[in-house]
């Protein structure tokens, strides 16, 4: 029986011109699981995500999200997803608290108070009334990490997520992925580097 | 809680005014040209009362019109550069929705406030006061329709470096019937006459664009984001 929230990847193929990107990627995750993509650049990985979480059609296999194909209701899909791009996609004009209101709020009813315990969450309380455009890279990146806690979605997709953070960062980062897993969440990691995470972490390499 | 369309359309609506106001020159460049577009033509022709109120429809529109044209390019641009664009597509939101609060706040920021400003340049070009509400509801027709027929020009070159250029093709023939009607009606309001019958036709073409171009729009954006 398939689990309500199992992401299933059949026979991805994608060419980007001539260029044949994505050759047969087939992958399943299930509740409480992580899957880490890697592979060098140019290999796909970020093609990969944007693929599984709809933003581009493949030119062969299917997505399926539930045991259906997200393609069929791709707002429930969406509503289910938190999707952290290797932009931060931070509007620099308004503050962190702003801009996470905002993304947040489109997917579900969320109060200040809330927003503030996940920017305290990703240790970046003191930025929450900065405007995004005076924080550092690595604060703009724990501001998106934020946004991915705040929507509390049971899948992450997240591009090259360690991107910019310091070692501190970066352990807080794997930490919230663990505790991800342990609530039964789902997560997809595109990176490029080793992953150090508590427990056993499923991989799939991608190549060039 | 799930969030509903409509609130959801709110929260586009107000965090792009926000962003409009906390970048005054957006909003203002486009009033500034206007008024500087329009004041040239006194300057560069004659200062003849009947001659000026003879070209001023003419003057109006087309400076209205390539005011409006100068912030099109932004519509969905800095979205698509900072990422927040995708966001926008997963929100789990109708993007129609989406693309008619952003068109909408567009058209407040930049259409609503030509009509505004309008006046000042109207009595300039010596247009009688008893033809400012026609001159009004005419601009504020057109630069409406304007800014959805701009929605799907945006949208199609959004992924393009320098798509402004481009922009401006696909919007300017599609204008055109804007220009004559627009101008047309004010023309009329300027001799006494009655302008319904151009009013009317604006009327139909702003709600034909308010229906059809948020459609093109989305569907424009998706093929030019994959």
């Amino acid at each position: 029986m398939i689990s309500l929230e199992h992401l299933a990847v059949d026979d991805i193929h994608v060419w980007r011109g001539d260029r044949h990107v994505l050759k047969g990627v087939s992958l399943q995750l299930g509740r409480g699981e992580l899957l880490h993509v890697w592979g060098p650049n140019g290999a796909g990985k970020s093609t990969l995500l944007r693929v599984i979480c709809g933003l581009l059609r493949p030119e062969q296999g299917t997505v399926s999200w539930a045991g259906e194909p997200i393609a069929r209701n791709p707002a429930v899909y969406h509503l289910a997803l938190a999707y952290a791009s290797h932009e931060p996609a931070l509007k620099a004009d308004l503050t962190a608290l702003e801009n996470l209101r905002f993304a947040v709020g489109l997917k579900r009813r969320v109060d200040d108070a809330e927003l503030r315990a996940s920017l305290a969450e990703t240790g970046v309380l003191t930025c929450a009334d900065l405007p995004a455009r005076v924080l550092s890279a690595g604060q703009r990146r724990r501001v998106a990490l934020a946004r991915v806690l705040a929507v509390r979605a049971n899948l992450w997709l997240l591009d090259e997520p360690y991107t910019n953070l310091d070692a501190s960062g970066a352990q807080l980062l794997s930490g919230l992925l663990e505790q991800h897993r342990d609530r039964g969440g789902s997560a997809l990691i595109v990176a490029h580097q080793t992953l150090v995470l508590g427990r056993e972490l499923r991989r799939l390499e991608l190549g060039p | 809680m799930s969030v509903g369309l409509w609130r959801a359309m709110g929260l586009v609506l107000r965090r792009d005014l926000a962003l409009s106001l906390r970048r005054p020159e957006q909003l203002v460049q486009p009033l500034v040209f206007f008024l500087i577009v329009t004041t040239l033509f006194p300057l560069s022709l004659s200062p003849e009362s009947s001659l000026l109120r003879q070209m001023a429809p003419g003057v109006l529109w087309v400076s209205a019109l390539l005011a409006a044209l100068l912030s099109m390019d932004g519509l969905f641009r800095g979205d698509a550069e900072d990422g927040t664009l995708e966001q926008l597509l997963l929100s789990g939101q109708s993007l129609g929705g989406i693309v008619i609060a952003k068109t909408f706040a567009h058209w407040l920021v930049s259409g609503a406030a030509l009509v505004l400003v309008s006046p000042l340049v109207a009595m300039a070009l010596e247009i009688p006061v008893a033809a400012f509400p026609v001159m009004m509801l005419s601009l504020g027709l057109g630069t409406l329709t304007l800014s959805w027929l701009g929605a799907i020009g945006a949208g199609l070159t959004v992924g393009l470096r320098r798509g402004s250029v481009l922009l401006s093709l696909i919007v300017l023939p599609l204008a055109m019937p804007l220009l004559i009607f627009g101008a047309n009606a004010t023309d009329r309001a300027i001799g006494g006459e009655t302008a319904a019958g151009a009013l009317y036709f604006l009327g139909s073409l702003c709600l034909l664009t308010t229906t059809l171009a948020p459609l093109a729009a989305t569907a424009a954006l998706r093929i030019t984001l994959e």
